[in-house]
């Protein structure tokens, strides 16, 4: 099993180290050649404006959006959230494919980035130690379509993460973490 | 559960997301417009560019509050201020306006000659510049939570910021081969502290981000520190003082992703227009050059 992660911008090395340690091959992608070869992407944080407008220069979008409907796992995370989502509530290029509207900077700033430890049923089998999450100038999922499932929330019920069948969006950043159980899940789905 | 802001892991988390990327001088909104369209990751908001501060001489300080809050409004990127080497209170004011990161800058006149700011003591995130591995450590220490390598801001001329960014990675491959005893005397000689210099041994890298700045011009510039091994490039009057800057802001930021790719890299150079007009760093007095600021 190959995993590409989108290489435009951002934390690409973060999400390659993580995929290695698990023992996953893992390949940059920067042109849309590199994405036939492979079994599922992630599309990392960094900055959202940045990796829309790279991608769409270099025709990536599509091929992007073609690996989606073949079934094949997508995770974005922070900025790749909102390049997976439908609807961000301003114009800006994106691959669009994930049933969810998304709100940018929603807890604002950088000095009210933040991490907490989340509660995520989905990931912790039972295994009663929390998922440490990093927010950085993070969105959230304001509302999920009906085929979406949520994964986790904060205590006040904001989304932090979902899945939609084979598209996968958080948040936060599991790959700032040396906790692989989020990246352990988005393989299992790769493999169902 | 509890939530915690102003931690180390944040700090550090947002430079991560930066990699990659092009922060863009700019010195108002449309100029950070123009920055955001081209896919900067973030901007560096600016009374002056470097090129204009080195003209009109004078003392440089922090920019106008309302020049940077009109910033923060025009753009939904992070946005970055500089304060003065030594100058905690400037860096308090930007902290209150809610700036993402602030730069402890050398391109503006040091107000505190021993002293650099205690950074530790703030919630948002400090980039500084460096000369060398010790120079970096030291401010590790104190709390920067991202590094650049220092050029000649203001020049057009690469050369200081490729000296540096050497420096840097060729004093981290030296520590790689050293055997654990000799860590404790290099750390002396680094004037840096052992635990940092140990982890750097260990680890082949700096324990935070580390872009290149000062002298890029060119997208063949932006690739030259991009495979030197730096993380992403500060790009100051190299745009704003070019002919086309759409054109050049939007060429350094496809090189910078591409720096690998010297067809694409090829590609995304031509037609630019004239590059910023420059001055040579070589045959400037050492009073002129802005690097040498801080220690």
């Amino acid at each position: 099993m190959k995993i590409g992660v989108l290489a435009l911008q951002g934390a690409f090395r973060e999400h390659v180290a993580m995929l290695r340690g698990l023992g996953v091959d893992a390949v940059e992608v920067r042109l849309p050649e590199e994405l036939r070869a492979v079994d599922g992407l992630i599309i990392p944080g960094g900055e959202s404006t940045t990796i829309g407008k790279i991608a769409t220069q270099y025709g990536l979008t599509e091929p992007i959006r073609e690996l989606a409907a073949q079934g094949k796992p997508v995770w974005g995370t922070c900025a790749g959230m909102i390049v997976l989502a439908k609807d961000v509530g301003m114009r800006q290029p994106l691959v669009g494919v994930m049933d969810v509207t998304v709100k940018r900077n929603a807890f604002g700033r950088q000095v009210d980035s933040f991490e907490t430890d989340l509660n995520i049923p989905a990931i912790q089998n039972g295994d009663p130690t929390p998922f440490h999450a990093i927010f950085i100038r993070a969105p959230l999922m304001e509302t999920v379509g009906k085929n979406v499932q949520v994964l986790a929330t904060l205590e006040d019920g904001t989304i932090v993460a979902a899945r939609q069948g084979n598209l996968l969006a958080t948040s936060f950043h599991p790959e700032l973490t040396q906790d692989g159980r989020f990246h352990k899940y988005f393989l299992a789905m790769s493999q169902n | 559960m509890e939530k915690k802001t102003g931690t180390w892991a944040v700090k550090v988390g947002l430079a991560q997301m930066l990699k990659g990327g092009v922060i863009m001088d700019v010195t108002n909104a449309e100029q950070a417009k123009i920055a955001e369209d081209a896919g900067a990751c973030a901007v560096m908001a600016l009374e002056r560019v470097p090129a204009d501060i080195r003209k009109q001489g004078g003392v440089a300080r922090m920019s106008d509050p309302q020049i940077i809050l009109e910033i923060m409004d025009a753009v939904t990127l992070p946005v970055m201020a500089k304060a003065r080497i030594g100058h905690f209170v400037e860096a308090q004011l930007l902290e209150a306006l809610g700036v993402d990161y602030v730069d402890e800058s050398e391109v503006l006149t040091p107000a505190d000659e021993e002293h650099h700011i205690d950074k530790n003591q703030f919630n948002i995130p400090f980039v500084c510049g460096c000369r060398n591995l010790g120079e970096a450590l030291r401010r590790i220490s104190e709390g920067a939570a991202m590094i650049r390598t220092k050029g000649e801001a203001g020049t057009g001329d690469v050369v200081e910021a490729v000296r540096h960014a050497r420096s840097v990675l060729g004093e981290i491959r030296r520590l790689q081969n050293m055997r654990p005893e000799e860590l404790y005397h290099t750390a002396k000689e680094l004037q840096a502290p052992y635990e940092l210099v140990r982890e750097v041994a260990e680890t082949g890298k700096l324990p935070v981000v580390n872009f290149a700045a000062g002298g890029i011009a060119t997208p063949a510039d932006a690739a030259l520190m991009m495979q030197l091994g730096v993380e992403g490039v500060f790009v100051g009057s190299g745009i704003f003082k070019s002919s086309d800057p759409a054109k050049r802001a939007k060429a350094i930021v496809l090189a910078t992703t591409h720096f690998n790719d010297p067809k694409i890299l090829a590609d995304v150079s031509r037609g630019l227009g004239e590059p910023m007009s420059g001055i040579a760093v070589r045959g400037m007095a050492e009073a002129e050059q802005l690097a040498v600021r801080g220690w």
